[in-house]
């Protein structure tokens, strides 16, 4: 019997059992932020530990960086101690930094991939939960606690069980202005926000085949809102085409050796899934969620439900839904009135995300009562974006062009919602406060969707806004 | 490392109800700008318990009849979203040292643990028959039995089932939570394993 990805990734990197019966894992590759990793520096420190391997450590700012203010001091003192601390620490321990002049800052699940850290048949462990993005390259990545941040630091491992796998196949061709995004809401949408608990997902079939990589990272980076703490898809050459050249990607033999191992991790023809899922590309819909969970979503031509219309275990939350985010069933969502849109994360923050908005807003112009903001993932898209002049596109558009972090998706730096304000966002969490604003309204969707809604000022078919048949 | 050995938590319970409460909701995340967990207790359920207040209802967090429980019950997929330890560490900091749900996501499930917390699953019937209890009387003393598998109440005649994946328990009545002493413990073998992993033996120093 074959075996899939990751049971020969967590073979390979299984150290022992421990005596509570889990692997102790080894972590080959492990990305820190300044959010949840001072408490775990600080830790190691208490407990007179050193960190094992520096070099397979690797750092950003993200979370709280400003996207308009650059220059420190921060006007936050606690942002700007938070930078500081990290830049210390990691002065202190000799991990690398992408610190803010570097040029190579961004959202840590840009950064991995544009640097070429993440590859495939690797670990990856980063204390945070959208480390699944990285699945995308065939590595089992996972997020976690500060605590594991800690054990990662000190022993390169964590302690761990191993998932079950489930193998998700979307096969077909999505049509046009249908998009990675509305797949990965779509997959959550059916199979729940807590269906994947205890599960890898592993994503393939014609669609994941024919899919950029950019693509499958926007799939991967929400499998944790559907509860698999993992998502990956075996790598190809799509993949490899991707890593080829970058700045730590394997260089002349060695990238040949690597290519050969890359290409082995895949799973087996003939392993056996412990469960299997089937969708079709052509079922799926632009979508945008309309509550508080990424499964409360619908498609663009659809109405919010009526609560008593769904399954039972739906209810509660689904009523709860429709209070914060003051709606009501039977409404249509094509023409809720949006006050904000936000274009970036690590989500759909990528070139590729960027490029494909700025092909069709040209001559159009974001409505008078909309705030709209792009938030390139990292300063490698923002200067590739800049470069190509899709910065002017969007500025031209009525767009704020920002400096690159994670903005928006979580209030933790200036850009936050005001009050109720509702937010047509490319992120990937619609929770209540989600957005800084302990009342704020976010609603996710595609990029192109997003820009819809900010020309429109409402949430709006972004295949009719700009003629895609 | 000799840890305590959690075998039993007895304590009074509170009652935070919903489903799939997630960790934006259990610590906003503009209150984690900190680079120590010491302070995060005040801002466990900050949000929500400030809507309450100024919708003139009062969320049990802030209920004086729940004040020092020490159990919190709740829903399905507690914890859910962002694996932020400021979360558990919020509410261990508020007081809390067991937390009783129909299911909990899986990082969460994790760091609680790492703090010596446990996360114990029962039914939703049982949580509600539960909730009913210290609703009518806030200072039942519960107490959950991870080596029996379940929840009883002092003075009542209740007795829930509750289920915990076999290596959490293991930890926890063992006093093995934190993992950091058993994974130094394996350093000689880290290192031979790095050794034979092509992409880390290369570069590892
Ligand atoms: S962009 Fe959003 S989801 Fe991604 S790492 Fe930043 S805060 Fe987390």
């Amino acid at each position: 019997m074959g075996k899939t990805l990751l049971d020969k990734v967590w073979d390979e990197h299984t150290v022992r059992t421990l005596p509570d019966g889990r692997t102790q894992l080894l972590i080959g590759t492990h990305l820190i932020h300044e959010v949840t990793s001072p408490q775990a520096f600080g830790m190691l420190r208490d407990l007179g530990l050193k960190v094992l391997y520096p070099n397979r450590t690797f750092a950003t700012v993200d979370h709280i960086v400003p996207t308009d203010q650059r220059e420190e001091p921060f006007s936050d003192p606690l942002a700007d101690a938070m930078v500081k601390e990290l830049r210390k620490n990691c002065a202190e321990t000799g991990v690398t930094f992408f610190d803010l002049p570097s040029g190579n800052q961004g959202i840590v699940h840009i950064v991995g991939p544009e640097q070429g850290i993440t590859q495939p048949g690797t670990t990856i462990a980063c204390g945070d939960s959208h480390t699944s993005t990285h699945g995308a390259f065939g590595a089992i990545a996972f997020g976690i606690g500060t605590s594991q941040v800690r054990d990662v630091l000190a022993t390169q491992t964590m302690a761990i069980s191993k998932p079950k796998v489930r193998r998700i196949n979307v096969d077909g061709k999505l049509a046009p202005g249908v998009y990675a995004k509305d797949v990965t809401l779509h997959i959550i949408r059916h199979l729940g926000v807590n269906g994947g608990i205890g599960y890898a997902y592993e994503y393939g079939g014609s669609t994941f085949d024919s899919f950029t990589q950019e693509e499958r990272m926007t799939v991967c980076n929400m499998a944790i809102e559907g509860g698999a703490r993992v998502g990956y898809v075996n790598p190809d050459e799509t993949t490899f085409e991707y890593l080829r050249g970058r700045p730590y990607s394997p260089k002349g033999a060695e990238w040949d050796a690597s290519v050969s191992r890359w290409k082995a991790t895949a799973s087996d023809s003939d392993c056996v899934y412990d469960d299997v899922v089937n969708f079709k590309a052509e079922d799926i819909l632009p979508t945008v969620t309309w509550g508080i969970t990424p499964a409360q979503a619908v498609f663009i031509d659809e109405a919010i439900p009526y609560p008593e219309a769904l399954p039972e275990k739906d209810r509660a939350t689904a009523i709860e839904a429709l209070e914060h985010m003051k709606v009501s069933p039977g409404t249509p969502v094509s023409g809720l009135r949006i006050d904000v849109a936000f274009l970036g994360s690590c989500t759909n923050g990528r070139l590729s995300d960027l490029q494909e908005v700025a092909k069709y807003i040209r001559g159009h112009k974001v409505a008078p009562h909309v705030k709209a903001i792009v938030v390139p993932g990292s300063q490698g898209v923002a200067a590739i974006a800049e470069k190509m002049g899709l910065a002017e596109i969007f500025r031209e558009a009525g767009f704020e062009w920002r400096g690159a972090g994670c903005s928006m998706c979580l209030g933790m730096n200036p850009d936050k919602l005001v009050g109720d304000q509702l937010c047509a966002s490319s992120s990937n969490r619609n929770f209540k406060g989600r957005q800084g604003s302990p009342t704020g309204r976010t609603m996710l969707m595609s990029p192109l969707m997003v820009a819809a809604a900010a020309l429109s000022g409402e949430v709006t078919d972004a295949r009719k806004v700009f003629g895609i048949n | 490392m000799a840890l305590e050995k959690i075998t039993q938590v007895t304590g009074r319970g509170v009652f935070v109800p919903g489903d799939d409460i997630d960790t934006d909701r259990i610590i906003p995340a503009r209150f984690m700008k900190c680079v120590t967990f010491d302070g995060l207790g005040v801002f466990a359920f900050a949000d929500a318990r400030l809507h309450d207040k100024e919708a003139g209802r009062v969320h049990p967090l802030d209920d004086p009849r729940f004040s020092g429980a020490t159990i919190l019950l709740s829903g399905s997929n507690f914890g859910c979203g962002s694996s932020r330890e400021h979360a558990p560490q919020s509410l261990y900091r508020f007081g809390h040292r067991a937390i009783i749900a129909e299911s909990f996501a899986e990082i969460f499930f994790g760091n609680s643990t790492t703090l010596g917390v446990p996360c114990v699953k029962m039914s939703q019937q049982d949580i509600a028959g539960l909730a009913s209890i210290i609703e009518s009387d806030p200072a039942a003393l519960i107490t959950i039995d991870l080596e029996e598998n379940k929840v009883t109440v002092a003075d009542v005649d209740f007795s829930g089932e509750i289920t915990m994946p076999g290596h959490a328990r293991e930890a926890l009545t063992t006093g093995r939570w934190d993992s950091i002493a058993d994974l130094v413990d394996g350093l000689d073998e880290v290192r031979n394993r790095v050794a034979s992993i092509p992409y880390l033996a290369s570069g590892a120093s």
